[in-house]
């Protein structure tokens, strides 16, 4: 077997849309670290995300409905995140863990009840997201593969990565993030509105989060399934770890877990047993946490 | 001099604070001079940070009314108090490590453009005003790669930067080298020159002698005097604070007995991978307590961690009474006679939510006496615990309390006595009286003294070098891992530890 025969354009192709929805859950996810809260609700707030954006492109006759309805799923389960991790005080483990359950048993029910189906929805009416071809880049060879034929989502996250750079280590609120995140009380003796910072965080992370779902769900398919996040918000914890709640880096963590998911996708054309590639990247993920954490006993 | 003419900075008359059932501050008044400073003295819940936190909006007070430059103030939180021209530096920093000086600095009030953060602007005007001031400092280094002494110069510039006309530093001088503490004073007078009003909180007589023009001294929430420093001396302040003369322990020099510890080329990797100790030699006589002297940092917190068995060793020995100790696990440690009292009171060397009981009872719940057939025998429990409380004066009202209630100096007897419980013959100990009060310091003080007498060999790691000088029969010195001195008590002064402890001879 050619090993760089494996590199073809289904490989090179997949691995964007595979990264982007663990990238804006991480980068959600970056945020919330930054400012001194531990989020481990993405996987709930990506899956409700998934939801309403089929929700939305139903019922509102289109994927730009869909998103709009994903975003706003995503920040109002974010903003009950914040009402309880900030306003209540209550611990952040717990309340992600509610909020993932919340997550999955909610859309368990609606999709029953407003869809009439158990496991899974497909119908017509729910239109996918559009792709855009890059013309002049499509033609390249490797990198039209990889930069065209993508959905805006796709070309929206690589944006909101550069944004959240420049947030972080160019803008005021972004120092102001920053010292939160790593020293609260000096923060609030400065005058600095903790709470508010953290709200913003968490709301942020719930918007992206949405987006996320909208990827997996109008993106990657046209269709919910139940727990269709199948751990990419748990991915994106990892990443955020991993990347050192740096953009540059969770992007290249995100990036890896996008390629292992894309190659397990590849190699199951290659007779190779389901099992097996669909669990590469978990797998991945659980070295990289071996390798995160020896990292961090050095340093 | 003039200070005593100047408009009063600000006024406090009559506040009273309650927590609870505890009035924490009995209708104290508190008048401050533009261009004083002025020592705030007193046992720990005298009532001094108290005090302060309501002059500087952390607490309510429940009466008595605030006066700033002539104004009645309600200061609902620090940020009101900052407004009104007053800036505290907290006895620990209020920084971020991973920022820079000029950042941290500017936090909250950030030169900008559009939102977007103007990074030169705050670092020309931090230079502009560290070099105002003589605050030695670059703005572009990060504050966690900062010593200590620099750092704090940096919430000292953090106050100036937001105007403050009145400063509050509590317990400044308690992490400080004696280089750092002249050069602090220095930048002290020099704002009350300038018009300041400083208000110095410590527990150090002499320092306050030295610096401040008048000390007030705080017993049991009240004021009990405000002095001039020119016209008082040390034994009258703390006779004021505690109420009676305090007696400094005379340890007299021991008969030294066998070497109980023995440390041999002795290599250590510190807390970030890099080497902390360079084969360092060090032996304990019974009998004796060799104290260490350093500035944190230098590897004396790697070298109890390493006798105590709580960080691997990379090289070398540990022999404890003739025995190869070196990697043997903490249990046997114990066993071979090791007691230790760690630097992290709260965090090591306590479990502070768990009662007084419970804590005297941690390393000997498999004593039979204690827990007979491993089921644990409350009454006895409790009784050993009120011995414990009564032998060392722990001010606690039931020893099923929480740790957590004690105050400093209490929580320190509460190790220093569970420690001493034991039949140790070797005693680590780590900053035994950092922010213990007087007499906790002198009941402390007199636990290490009769344990050496009776032929407990003692390794003293201490910032203090006063407390070095009172106890150690010989001070070793640490710099950057290695011993650099030596000197017996007759011989040592701080100076001459000073120059040592800065690596400068």
């Amino acid at each position: 077997m050619d090993l760089l025969g494996l590199f073809d354009a289904t490989l090179l192709g997949s691995l964007p849309r595979f990264a982007t929805p663990i990238l804006l859950a991480a980068l959600g996810g970056l945020l919330c670290e930054r400012a001194g809260v531990f989020n481990i609700g993405l996987e709930g707030l990506m899956l409700a995300g998934a939801f309403g954006a089929v929700v939305g492109s139903y019922f509102g006759g289109g994927a730009l409905a869909g998103v709009g309805v994903a975003v706003l799923a995503g920040l109002a389960l974010a903003a009950l995140l914040a009402l309880f991790a900030v306003t209540l005080r209550g611990n952040e483990i717990v309340i992600g863990i509610a909020i993932n359950l919340l997550a999955s048993g909610l859309t368990v029910y609606l999709l029953r009840s407003i869809f009439g189906v158990k496991g899974a929805f497909q119908d017509p009416a729910v239109v996918g997201l559009p792709i855009h071809r890059l013309p002049g880049v499509e033609a390249l060879p490797f990198l039209g593969p990889l930069l065209s034929g993508h959905s805006s989502i796709v070309y929206l996250a690589l944006a909101a990565t550069a944004a959240i750079q420049l947030l972080l280590f160019r803008h005021v609120i972004g120092l102001r993030l920053r010292g939160v995140g790593e020293h609260a009380e000096a923060a609030m003796t400065l005058g600095v509105g903790v709470d508010r910072l953290r709200y913003g965080a968490i709301l942020a992370s719930g918007a992206l989060c949405g987006l996320a779902g909208a990827q997996l769900s109008l993106g990657n398919v046209t269709l919910f399934v139940e727990n269709m996040s199948a751990g990419r918000g748990w991915i994106a914890v990892v990443a955020v770890m991993f990347g050192r709640a740096h953009p540059l880096g969770v992007l290249g963590a995100c990036l890896l877990f996008g390629f292992t998911e894309s190659l397990g996708f590849r190699l199951q054309g290659l007779m190779l047993p389901s099992q097996l590639t669909e669990s590469l990247p978990y797998m991945v993920t659980l070295a990289s946490l071996f390798v995160f954490r020896a990292r961090a006993s050095r340093g | 001099m003039a200070a005593g003419l100047a408009a009063p900075a600000f006024e406090l008359e009559g506040i009273t604070k309650r927590f609870g059932a505890v009035i924490a501050n009995d209708a104290v008044d508190l008048r401050v001079a533009a261009g004083e400073i002025r020592g705030l003295v007193g046992e720990n819940g005298a009532g001094k940070t108290t005090l302060m936190g309501v002059l500087y909006g952390m607490h309510r007070p429940d009466g008595g009314t605030i006066r700033v430059a002539g104004r009645t103030r309600r200061f609902d939180s620090p940020l009101d108090a900052i407004r009104a021209g007053l800036g505290m530096v907290h006895q620990h920093f209020m920084l971020f490590d991973s920022l820079t000086v000029a950042e941290n600095v500017v936090f909250g009030s950030e030169p900008a453009r559009g939102g977007v953060f103007d990074l030169a602007a705050a670092r020309r005007r931090v230079a502009r005003l560290a070099e105002r001031y003589g605050l030695e400092v670059d703005p572009d280094s990060r504050v966690g790669r900062l010593p200590v002494g620099v750092r704090q110069r940096v919430e000292i510039l953090k106050a100036l930067y937001r105007r403050a006309e009145i400063l509050i530093l509590d317990e400044p001088t308690a992490v400080l080298t004696p280089g750092e503490q002249s050069a602090l004073f220095e930048v002290l007078r020099r704002l009350a020159a300038e018009g300041a009003a400083v208000v110095f909180i410590s527990h150090k007589l002499r320092e306050v002698l030295e610096l401040c023009h008048r000390a007030t001294v705080l017993r049991g929430g009240r004021v009990t005097g405000t002095v001039e420093t020119a016209r008082t001396t040390a034994d009258e302040l703390s006779r004021l604070m505690v109420g009676k003369k305090v007696v400094a322990p005379q340890v007299p020099v021991h008969e030294l007995g066998a070497t109980v510890l023995g440390v041999e080329s002795l290599e250590v990797r510190g807390r970030h991978g890099r080497s902390a100790l360079h084969g360092l030699d060090l032996t304990v006589r019974s009998g004796e307590i060799v104290g260490v002297a350093g500035v944190a940092g230098n590897g004396q917190s790697e070298l109890a961690e390493a006798v105590a068995g709580l960080r691997p060793p990379a090289a070398g020995r540990v022999l404890i009474g003739g025995a190869d100790l070196t990697h043997a696990p903490i249990a046997l440690r114990r066993r071979a006679g090791l007691a230790y009292v760690p630097e992290d009171r709260d965090g090591t060397g306590l479990a502070v939510a768990a009662s007084v009981a419970e804590n005297l009872l941690m390393g000997f719940e498999g004593e039979p006496r204690l827990a007979p057939r491993g089921v644990l025998d409350a009454e006895a429990i409790d009784a050993r615990a009120r011995g414990v409380v009564e032998r060392y004066a722990i001010q606690v009202s039931h020893v099923r309390d929480p740790a957590a209630t004690l105050s400093g100096g209490n929580r320190q007897k509460l190790v220093v006595g569970r420690e001493l419980l034991r039949d140790a013959r070797l005693l680590v100990v780590e900053q035994p009286t950092r922010g213990v009060d007087l007499s906790s310091i002198e009941v402390i003080h007199r636990a290490l003294g009769d344990f050496s007498a009776a032929g407990g060999a003692v390794l003293l790691i201490s910032s203090e070098l006063n407390e070095l000088m009172t106890l150690a029969d010989r001070i070793v010195v640490m710099y950057g891992g290695r011993l650099v001195g030596e000197l017996e008590r007759d011989n040592a002064s701080e100076e001459r530890l000073g120059l040592l402890m800065a690596g400068a001879a």
